[in-house]
């Protein structure tokens, strides 16, 4: 089960997501509500993890997917609020060196500008 | 002298149908079956995925999700740990070809990342395949003793 709510605070979207984001529903929604953000012309982007229970590997392949097709057209893509089992994912798989994670959403909204 | 007894050992077996959706009922046996050997709920939480993986592997990679292959589950558990076959009946694969998702010009792959996430929370991961008898990936967790 996953939810996402968007919105967005001047030009960065934020995707507050909840639940999983695992192989079938959860990669599927994640990967559609990136790619809405994108058709909608956002470049700044900004994934809310705070609710999210369960990443599996699919998961992190999407991650990675939306980060890439995000910095494709030139944007930025980068994480809020990374709970501990997706962090440790994260380091574990050296993703951590990649994405821009932030534990506050003023100071990661900043960083855009 | 005291006589030692070598620990009792359940088993269970389940056999699900190629599709996506039986994953979530791996996974919840997995994560119960973790719990009643003895692991806290967030390592039980770990093994479970450590099995979505294979799971996931055998139904896309091994069996090419034809709904008619089977992906055999078997649980082996005492109070040294938990030990977990996942079957398929694929054409096997060369392990030696899974590129390392940690290289540099793999890291922002999107997929890749199965087995490497199986290693990362199990004590142990074999895989062998054998012709016309698909893939086996059998997943070991050890109970660790608690600290004094």
């Amino acid at each position: 089960m996953i939810r996402i709510e968007h919105r967005t605070l001047g030009d960065v979207h934020i995707l507050d997501i909840e639940g999983r984001i695992t192989i079938g529903e959860g990669t599927l929604h994640f990967r559609e509500a990136v790619h809405r953000v994108i058709q909608q012309g956002g470049r700044n982007v900004l994934l809310n993890l705070a609710g999210v229970t369960h990443m599996d590997s699919s998961g992190i392949g999407e991650l990675v997917s939306a980060y890439t097709a995000v910095g494709n057209r030139g944007g930025r893509l980068k994480l809020l609020h990374v709970p501990p089992r997706v962090r440790e994912v994260l380091t574990i798989t050296k993703l951590a060196t990649v994405f821009e994670a932030f534990d506050d959403e003023a100071a990661a909204v900043e960083s855009f500008r | 002298m005291r006589e030692e007894r070598a620990p009792e050992t359940y088993s269970i077996s389940l056999s699900v149908a190629s599709g996506f959706e039986f994953v979530e009922l791996a996974e919840t046996v997995t994560a119960t079956l973790a719990r009643l050997t003895g692991f806290d709920e967030e390592t039980a939480m770990w093994i479970s995925m450590a099995v979505r993986e294979a799971v996931i592997n055998a139904i896309k990679h091994g069996n090419k999700e034809d709904r008619q292959k089977r992906v055999e589950i078997q649980y082996a558990f005492n109070h040294d740990g938990l030990s977990i076959c996942v079957r398929d009946q694929g054409s096997g694969f060369d392990l030696s070809q899974v590129p390392n998702p940690l290289d540099p010009e793999n890291l922002l792959k999107p997929t890749g990342r199965g087995i490497f996430y199986m290693k990362a929370f199990m004590d142990e991961v074999d895989i062998w395949s054998s012709p016309g008898g698909g893939t086996t990936v059998r997943l070991r967790k050890r109970i660790r003793p608690r600290s004094p």
